[in-house]
């Protein structure tokens, strides 16, 4: 099972009127794979990361998702198929309680057609947004409005609002970043915890190489807009080219 | 020809007014990014004083010299006045408010000073041609026009010329300039935007009530007649792209004309034609045709 | 979708509320009164249209595209096909502007903010100037309606206003079934954050697609009943961009709070215009304005968020 590609990226091409965020980007992605993904900034992990979940178009190059080419796909459709991602900023919805967001969520991704129709406040979907909510250890701030709450809380609900519909493959855009450092490795030792339950593969991007090397399988190191190195976490992190362009030192 | 020559000359006509109206609106929108229906009182305004202004100089039998002084005068004195009171009081509140709410305060103001109107100068319609009758008519092209009707066209050059000059070349212009494009960074570079804002106003004001005042001997000044030009106006300031100075004049040329053209060919479409323009500009080129650059935020 | 609607307090209210004011026609009030909820009432069915957007902070400011359009279909089809009957008259005007509604959809739904509004003055304002000038529409004059039958029997003022009653409470049950659904939570949920509606799976242009064909409907049916008991349709009354203005006005005058306030508030707004004319005719303007700028600085959540605070004192109160 470990070894079936589920994502492949081949030659990603995308450049905004000059400037170039990716070059000949190849990756692939095996299911239950956990990949960090790093880089310094304006690097090109956020327009990875876009291109793959529909959000930006690849100039040129091909994505496929379980075999099927979906370069170019609309986000919505991209969640659908169960390619899912959260965000570097977290993209919640501020005036909503933290269980409305999830059961925004949830409702979404259970129901379609005339079933939206349908009163939210549904016992069974209730009941699925408490067990995630107890998954993420949020459940105490179940009703408070997302907008008075804590940086790292928003994130993990925009994770979990990610998650919701069980996805095959799950982006992480720096799921840690903003949170205090006390909170990164509970958050992630949550998430990963999560996520390894449902065999999804997980990529991150993420700056805090402690996080990256106690957490992947795999790092991708970009600079640039290219791939310079692509190798467990060990090889990676002693990697010549890394140390200069990613850790800086 | 003659035909062509007729719509050219009075949509020039139309357009000239146009555009010193619009011209005040679309600066508004690009620096203080409020729509200010209020526009339309400032018009009216200034076609009522400069109206009364006119009339006081018949009535007392005083030098015909006086009306374009008494024009340009009435023009500032509301521009100044009403700006002043309508930014102090109303618009500082509101800013970094909903731009729908801002949009609708500006209407109740604009509907408030439209019976103050009532009140101040009564219902009946006032006729202030003397001006008008003071420069006569000649022939161009065949066509019998007013000479006042033409200087409209020589006045909106005028101030087409003044406002490239201002934004372009004085330290002044630079400024507004700075905070049309990036409000953010200008706050940040220590630029007093609310000072920029209140001049800003009034010079918008202003331009709107010498649009008033200028048109008022050529036309019946009475109570309501401000109604249209603001939507109008608006449809100029959407076609040309909101907040764009080049928008301004281009929509002004591009309503202007087609407004003649209409009237001319096909009167009932009068209406008609220019919204319909308005809404495939807006369909084709959401930002209007020559939107300003917008900074790219990340 | 309906299942359990009766047990929802707003709907509970709102057709209390209904009751207690057909009761109180049949009985007590004389006529003008009469008219004047009437004429609340039917208006109010585009107040709610707009409360929709406004929940989505669409702002439209030419909504009268619909009311009008509304209006002028149920004009039309007396004068063409004879229809008086008070039900055709509602469905064909619901219908009129839903499709309307539905074409200019594809093109406004992709539009926010202050362009979305300007779009929809464009688009209001070219109605505006064919009805203005269409002789055969009756240019500025407009044209007279007849009174209104049911089944093939006249229709007494009194029986009017119950069937209005009627359509109000099926609209306003309708829509709050719709608030409460999935698709409801989408309106508040896009105007908090439209990238993460998309993440989530659902296009946000149809979610305002579909919410806009509804205020179009609910404005269109407006419309069709003020013509209706109008007798009477007009491009500067019914179509103007001041019509428009003053559609937002209520809207913002009732608040957003429930399916109740746009109905509260255009009642409140049609006697505030009785009394005006009366007492003050020249001021009716400023009234207008003067209410506006009040409710912006000093009442942001309109009638009802008032209504709301009395209540709640009163509740309050109560435990203590
Ligand atoms: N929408 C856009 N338009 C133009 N340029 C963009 C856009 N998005 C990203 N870029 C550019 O692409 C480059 C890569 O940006 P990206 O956001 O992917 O960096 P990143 O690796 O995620 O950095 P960070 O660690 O800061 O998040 C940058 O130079 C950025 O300026
Ligand atoms: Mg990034």
């Amino acid at each position: 099972m470990l070894n079936d590609t589920v994502l492949k990226a081949s030659d990603l091409n995308k450049s905004f009127s000059g400037i170039v965020a990716a070059k000949d980007i190849n990756v692939s992605i095996n299911q239950g794979e956990i990949v960090g993904i790093i880089g310094a900034n304006g690097a090109g992990k956020t327009v990875f990361v876009n291109m793959i979940t529909g959000y930006l178009k690849p100039t040129s190059g091909k994505i496929e998702f379980l075999g099927e080419d979906i370069t170019g796909i609309e986000p919505r459709n991209a969640t659908h198929i169960g390619l899912c991602r959260s965000f570097q900023i977290s993209q919640v919805f501020m005036t909503m309680s933290v269980k409305q967001n999830l059961m925004i969520a949830m409702s979404l991704s259970k129901k379609s057609g005339k079933a939206l129709l349908d009163p939210i406040a549904d016992e069974e979907i209730s009941k699925e947004c408490d067990k995630i909510l107890e998954l993420y250890k949020i459940m105490d701030q179940s009703n408070n409005i997302v907008s008075t709450l804590s940086q790292g809380i928003r994130k993990l609900l925009d994770i979990a609002m990610a998650v919701v519909g069980n996805p095959k493959v799950i982006l992480l855009d720096e799921p840690t970043s903003g949170v205090s450092v006390e909170e990164k490795f509970g958050i992630m030792d949550i998430v990963i915890a999560a996520l390894k339950q449902t065999e999804t593969s997980v990529l991150f991007v993420e700056h805090d190489m402690e996080i990256v090397e106690r957490y992947v399988d795999r790092v991708i190191a970009f600079y640039q807009g290219e791939i310079i190195c692509d190798a467990p976490p060990k090889v990676a992190l002693s990697d010549k080219k890394v140390i200069e362009y990613v850790l800086g030192h | 020809m003659q035909f062509w020559a007729t719509v050219l000359l009075d949509g020039l006509t139309y357009a000239s007014y146009l555009f010193i109206v619009s011209l005040g609106l679309t600066i508004i929108f690009g620096v203080m990014k409020i729509l200010n229906v209020a526009h339309g009182s400032f018009y009216a305004w200034g076609a009522y004083t400069a109206a009364f202004a006119i009339g006081f100089i018949t009535d007392n039998e005083l030098s015909e010299a006086l009306f374009l002084p008494a024009i340009l005068i009435s023009a500032i004195l509301v521009g100044v006045v009403l700006g002043y009171v309508i930014e102090r009081f109303i618009l500082r509140k509101m800013y970094n408010q909903d731009i729908h709410l801002i949009v609708l305060a500006t209407f109740g103001v604009f509907l408030i000073f439209e019976d103050l109107i009532i009140i101040t100068f009564g219902v009946d319609p006032y006729l202030p041609y003397q001006p008008a009758m003071m420069l006569g008519w000649v022939d161009i092209v065949g066509l019998n026009r007013g000479v006042y009707q033409l200087t409209l066209i020589l006045l909106a050059s005028i101030v087409a010329f003044a406002c490239w000059y201002g934004l372009t070349k004085t330290k002044w212009g630079k400024l507004l300039q700075s905070v049309i494009y990036d409000r953010e960074i200008s706050v940040a570079m220590g630029i007093d935007v609310t000072k920029v804002y209140v001049v800003t106003f009034i010079g918008g004001a202003i331009l709107g009530a010498l649009g008033g005042a200028y048109v008022a001997p050529t036309t019946s000044v009475s109570p309501g007649f401000a109604i249209d030009l603001v939507v109008l106006s608006f449809a100029v300031v959407v076609i040309g792209g909101m907040g764009s100075i080049p928008g301004a004049l281009i929509g002004s040329l591009i309503v202007g004309i087609l407004r003649a053209f209409a009237v001319h060919q096909a009167p009932i479409l009068e209406l008609f034609v220019v919204f319909a323009v308005m809404a495939i500009v807006l369909i084709i080129r959401p930002e209007g045709l020559f939107a300003p650059p917008k900074p790219r935020k990340i | 979708m309906f299942t359990g609607i009766f047990k929802d307090t707003s709907v509970r209210i709102l057709i209390t509320f209904m009751i207690v004011l057909c009761v109180l026609s049949s009985l007590v009030l004389p006529d003008w009164m009469q008219n004047n909820f009437m004429y609340g009432l039917s208006r109010g069915l585009a107040i709610l249209g707009l409360m929709l957007l406004w929940r989505t902070n669409l702002v439209s400011f030419g909504h009268a595209l619909y009311y009008g359009f509304g209006a002028y279909a149920v004009a039309l089809c007396q004068k063409y096909f004879g229809i008086t009957d008070i039900l055709l008259r509602f469905a064909i005007a619901v219908i009129a502007a839903g499709l309307l509604g539905f074409c200019l959809g594809f093109i406004l739904r992709k539009y926010r903010e202050i362009f979305f509004a300007m779009l929809s003055l464009a688009f209001s304002m070219v109605l505006y100037g064919l009805l203005a000038k269409a002789e055969f529409l009756g240019s500025t004059d407009g044209m007279s309606i007849s009174p209104s039958t049911l089944l093939g029997m006249e229709l007494t003022r009194q029986y009017l206003f119950y069937l209005i009653t009627f359509f109000v409470i099926c609209a306003a049950i309708s829509i709050q079934a719709y608030l409460r659904s999935t698709l409801g939570h989408l309106t508040t949920a896009i105007q908090d954050n439209e990238i993460r509606v998309e993440y989530l799976g659902y296009s946000v242009q149809k979610a305002i697609h579909i919410k806009y064909v509804m205020s179009a409907c609910l404005a269109g049916g407006a419309g069709g009943l003020m013509a209706a008991s109008l007798g009477q349709v007009d491009p500067d009354s019914m179509v103007n961009w001041n019509v428009s203005g003053e559609l937002v006005f209520i809207t913002i005058m009732s608040g957003w709070g429930n399916i109740l306030a746009p109905f509260i508030g255009a009642i409140i707004f049609e006697f505030i215009r009785t009394y005006a004319f009366e007492w003050a005719p020249q001021a009716w303007a400023a009234i207008v304005g003067g209410t506006l700028l009040a409710i912006i600085f000093f009442f942001p959540g309109g009638i009802w968020s008032v209504i709301e605070k009395v209540f709640n004192y009163g509740k309050k109160k109560n435990v203590k």
